[in-house]
């Protein structure tokens, strides 16, 4: 499992529990890791590309299909996923399925924890988690462009103040890397760190 | 100099418009200021220039990345290559009375700083012959409503990019309904996390997917709008 094939392909099923949790490949490395501190191995997990971040009207379509396509072999299915910018229709869909999912608008609302994230309000800030640190590059650099017309990244970004590293692990090369991301895009760097905030909750709560 | 450059003042008017579209393509700015300032030389006016020129261009930019041929920086590179052309050609609009389709209040909702879309309609808007009072980001409803009755708006646009900023809209318009003016403009909302669904649920006239959506979008509107008021006055 690496952060690429994550990104481009998602996670293909494993295990053999009786819950099967559909996730963003952002969060496969942290569920895994929770999974095992927890012994929940009930819990089988498939991710789909993280990369669907950036085109959240590819999201619903694919969760169907997989609800769809295992809802006959677990008793239970869980979407690992917040609203992810598709407007409250992934939430519908859910709904029409007949699944639960994360409450939320985005991961690095529930690393932080919705309501402390509500709370914050931090309009100007731009967030990044520990596999968007890892994955800057595939998720913001290149598909803004700013690879081959960096003179847009004020444009972009101009509105911003700050990129808010959210730490889910201690790691000095993370720390290390998302401080240089925000130097690239002219931001002020904040570290927080979250740890897996309510995503633990909310996978306790299936065990 | 290649043998193979283009000099554009070489080129006679169908050539220099074809050859424009494709500038306009490759968001070549200053190859776009030197177009408009060739075709103003031989006498175009300057809503044609606008007209035939840049917004020709423009529509088969905002197409092709309807169709998913081209991706938002390619787009933000032709905008900044239309708005050098359109820095030219505004005040000169101005002077020479070209057509004014209608005026629109445009603005990011309260307690969010996205601007990307909201400024590609509002210059698409304008060169459809709208004129564009742009309010910017992290708008109130005071401030959206006090626009809309200074400037004698027709139109109001709403942007938003976060599904926790667009129930914003909302706001706006039930304010506009509270006082009794929401059928005085028309309601253009738009934003990535918007749908057609959520933009009937709050009860916006339409959403419009992207930039050259909202600009047909609004001329229907505006034409409907002028019927009504032309059969109310017989």
């Amino acid at each position: 499992m690496d952060d690429t094939s994550l990104t481009l392909d998602g996670l293909p099923p494993g295990g053999a529990g009786s819950v099967l949790l559909l996730a963003c490949g952002a969060l496969a490395r942290e569920i895994i890791d929770l999974r095992a501190q927890n012994g929940w191995q009930h819990l089988d997990l498939q991710c789909l590309p993280a990369i669907l971040h950036n085109t959240p009207d590819r999201i619903v379509p694919a969760i169907e299909a997989l609800v769809d396509l295992h809802r006959a072999a677990y008793e239970t299915i869980f979407v690992v996923y917040a609203d992810c910018g598709t407007g409250g229709l992934l939430q519908a869909a859910c709904d029409r399925l007949g699944v639960q999912m994360i409450p939320g608008p985005h991961c690095y609302s529930f690393y932080e924890g919705n309501a402390a994230f509500a709370a914050r309000a931090e309009m100007t800030c731009f967030y990044l988690t520990d596999f968007l640190v890892r994955q800057f590059d595939a998720f913001v650099w290149r598909p803004l462009g700013l690879d081959r017309h960096p003179h847009l990244r004020d444009t972009y970004f101009g509105n911003y103040t700050t990129l808010v590293y959210q730490a889910q692990t201690d790691d000095p090369g993370l720390d290390a890397a998302a401080r240089d991301c925000a130097a690239r895009l002219g931001l002020i760097y904040e570290r927080r760190f979250t740890g897996y905030g309510d995503l633990a909750a909310q996978l306790a709560a299936l065990a | 100099m290649s043998d193979d450059e283009i000099i554009l003042n070489d080129l006679d008017d169908d050539d220099l418009v074809a050859q424009m579209f494709d500038d306009l393509y490759d968001g070549l700015r200053d190859e776009i200021i030197e177009g408009v300032n060739i075709l103003l030389a031989r006498s175009w006016t300057p809503y044609d220039v606008l007209t035939r020129a840049l917004v020709g261009g423009m529509t088969i930019v905002g197409n092709d990345f309807r169709d998913g041929i081209l991706f938002v920086p390619e787009v933000l590179l032709a905008a900044n290559a239309m708005k050098g052309g359109m820095a030219i050609l505004k005040p000169l609009l101005a002077e020479t009375g070209a057509p004014r389709v209608g005026k629109m209040v445009i603005g990011t909702v309260k307690g969010d700083i996205h601007d990307i879309g909201k400024n590609l309609v509002g210059m698409m808007m304008e060169g459809a012959g709208f004129e564009v009072v742009d309010l910017g980001i992290n708008n109130s409803v005071e401030k959206y409503l006090a626009a809309l009755e200074s400037e004698g708006a027709d139109i109001l646009g709403m942007s938003a990019l976060l599904t926790t900023t667009m129930p914003y809209m909302k706001v706006v318009i039930d304010t506009l309904k509270e006082r009794g003016i929401r059928d005085d403009y028309i309601v253009l909302v738009g934003g990535a996390p918007l749908n057609e669904e959520f933009g009937r649920a709050i009860g916006a006239d339409a959403y419009c997917r992207d930039a050259a959506v909202a600009v047909e979008t609004a001329k229907v509107w505006v034409a409907r709008k002028h019927n009504r008021v032309v059969a109310a006055a017989r």
